[in-house]
């Protein structure tokens, strides 16, 4: 008797997509908590520092002449947004090979290690996206926003977020322990770069010996965008070169991620 | 359906697969039989197309691995050593969100769910969540999602490993039920009884390489004895008896807790032995099984 197999190969951006499907059905299960975790923490930043601590600013040539609330919100979005991305791109990924397996499960189906990336990668830009809009609705009966360029504010954060996702799952994909080197990386580069990367002040009060660390850090690229699209204030060739940092970034990280998927699957 | 030639894998220096031939024809059980760090698991991964041979050749239902391993996959099922479902799912979303994978539309996944689960006896638990189950109902989950794409070429890896005895009979009922559907298995295991059970032929692997090959029958007529005789001593008497009965069988093997001698017919041997005044705390006379071939062949038993 001859069987036949009803299996088939799908292509490429359809097996990610396929991915996205599968993190979905998994998503619709515990989506309450997790939305409300991902609006929450913002919406907490934005009473405490726009709102509370915002009170007491001066709007002054710092803040562009704007009230601190305004100045603040956009980039606390894309605060949020990278924390998030940082969020998604470390533990869930090491978890993947290591711990629930399930890139090693679906490395054994048609779908290839590289299109479980890229579909890691189009589950992290949709829940980001999701989260920015939550922030975005939450914020509004606040005041924090002055047009509609908010919206504008929200695919700034998802690509921020995307540009830090992709080089942290190239390092969790090269982690073997129980992810102790993401503790550093939160500790030492993705709190530091919340703090002093321009969103709560501009990057100019930095002593200027130590102002590339701001330059180099995506968020602060994240936030100059961000602020242009909603307050204004910044002509075309450095936004353009805002945004190819932040590409420049994602590509990178995302060959890289491609590498060490493969060299971790493929054994 | 499977051919190799002087197949190899290396991990860095160390080499797990020793150039190995097979040869898998379509429909059979094929079985590889052998210690843990034989190199089953590492030669199963080849075959099925998630790990790049060292060197040698590897054709996979016609194809070659390296170049089409994503075609390959579309048409196996691989059920790994480890349990690797997603245990935040339901039972019928591991099966459904697994079968997309292979191209199958949502109708025909949903349908296909509740036929496995009906399948596998998990029609009670189809909307629970997978974390609580019990391991047995687990690895019947993880062979259910294997037939998600019904598959030419069926891949396990130890199957009934961690199954208590019913749910390996009936496991091995399901194999059965499939191979005369006309798929072609292969499984490995270090159970000899599962071996004898299931394969029509099988490979004995021992430090990466393949000591022996046959039918179950045959390997046990070319390597073994009709019976065997099994005497145990007293701690501390064993060594005297030994002496006195080797040249009562063909051959005789001393395992630390007993002596079995290799004879046509171990009630004739048992009862020579008693005349010879060796008194054993307990004899048994059995017939050869896959676990003397092992013996034979490598030295040491297949399970401690
Ligand atoms: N990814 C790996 N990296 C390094 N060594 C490996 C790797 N996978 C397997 N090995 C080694 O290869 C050898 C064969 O392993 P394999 O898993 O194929 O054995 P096995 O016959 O399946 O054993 P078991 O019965 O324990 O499952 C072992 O010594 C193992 O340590
Ligand atoms: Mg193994």
């Amino acid at each position: 008797m001859a069987v036949v197999s009803s299996g088939r190969v799908v292509g490429s951006w359809r097996a990610a997509w396929l991915r996205v499907e599968g993190h979905w059905t998994w998503y619709r299960r515990y989506w309450r908590s997790n939305l409300y975790s991902s609006g929450l923490q913002p919406l907490l930043y934005l009473l405490a520092m726009g709102i509370g601590f915002g009170s007491q600013v001066e709007p002054g040539p710092a803040t562009g002449g704007l009230s601190y609330v305004h100045y603040v919100a956009p980039a606390l979005l894309v605060a949020g947004a990278v924390q998030y991305a940082v969020g998604e791109s470390t533990y869930p990924v090491l978890s993947g090979f290591k711990w629930q397996k399930d890139f090693i499960a679906v490395t054994s189906t048609p779908v290839t290690a590289g299109q479980v990336l890229g579909g890691q990668l189009i589950w992290v830009a949709i829940r980001l996206v999701l989260s920015g809009v939550v922030y975005l609705l939450i914020a509004w009966p606040f005041g924090a926003w002055l047009n509609a360029g908010a919206i504008a504010v929200v695919l700034v954060g998802a690509v921020t977020g995307m540009a830090c996702a992709a080089p942290l799952m190239a390092i969790a994909a090269t982690t073997y322990d129980e992810g102790s080197r993401f503790t550093s990386i939160f500790r030492f580069i993705v709190m530091p770069m919340l703090l002093f990367a321009g969103t709560f002040f501009p990057i100019e009060q930095i002593p200027a010996a130590i102002r590339w660390l701001a330059w180099i850090s995506p968020l602060w690229h994240g936030n100059e965008l961000a602020r242009g699209v909603t307050l204004g204030g910044l002509d075309l060739l450095p936004a353009l070169g805002h945004l190819a940092f932040l590409a420049a970034l994602f590509a990178a990280g995302g060959l890289a991620a491609r590498h060490c998927f493969y060299r971790r699957l493929v054994v | 359906m499977v051919e190799a030639k002087a197949l190899v894998k290396r991990f860095g220096e160390f080499e797990a697969v020793r150039g190995i031939d097979l040869h898998v024809r379509k429909g059979e059980a094929f079985g590889f039989l052998g210690p843990n760090g034989a190199g089953k698991s590492s030669t199963m991964r080849m075959i099925a197309c998630v790990s790049p041979r060292s060197d040698g050749e590897l054709t996979v239902l016609g194809m070659d691995p390296d170049r089409e391993g994503p075609r390959v996959r579309a048409r196996l099922g691989v059920v790994p050593q480890q349990d690797n479902l997603d245990t935040e799912l339901t039972v019928r979303q591991n099966l459904q969100v697994y079968g997309r994978y292979f191209g199958l539309s949502r109708a025909h996944v949903r349908r296909k769910a509740v036929e496995l689960m009906e399948f596998a006896q998990l029609t009670e638990r189809a909307d629970d969540e997978v974390e609580p189950l019990s391991g047995g109902m687990k690895r019947r989950l993880t062979i259910a999602r294997s037939l998600v794409n019904d598959p030419e070429l069926l891949l396990l890896d130890e199957p009934t490993t961690g199954l208590d005895p019913q749910a390996r009979h009936l496991l091995w009922d399901r194999l059965f039920r499939l191979k005369s559907a006309g798929v072609t298995l292969i499984v490995t295991t270090h159970y000899m009884d599962e071996a004898e059970q299931l394969c029509d032929r099988l490979v004995v692997m021992d430090g990466g390489r393949v000591v022996a090959e046959g039918s179950p029958a045959e390997l046990i007529a070319r390597y073994s004895t009709r019976e065997v005789l099994e005497l145990r001593f007293a701690p501390g008497d064993q060594e005297a008896a030994v002496a006195r009965v080797t040249d009562l069988g063909e051959r005789v093997e001393v395992l630390p807790d007993r002596i079995l001698l290799y004879t046509a017919t171990g009630e004739a041997a048992l009862e020579q032995a008693h005349g010879r005044g060796v008194r054993p705390l307990s004899s048994l006379v059995r017939r050869s099984t896959l676990e003397d071939v092992f013996l034979r062949l490598t030295g040491r038993t297949l399970v401690d």
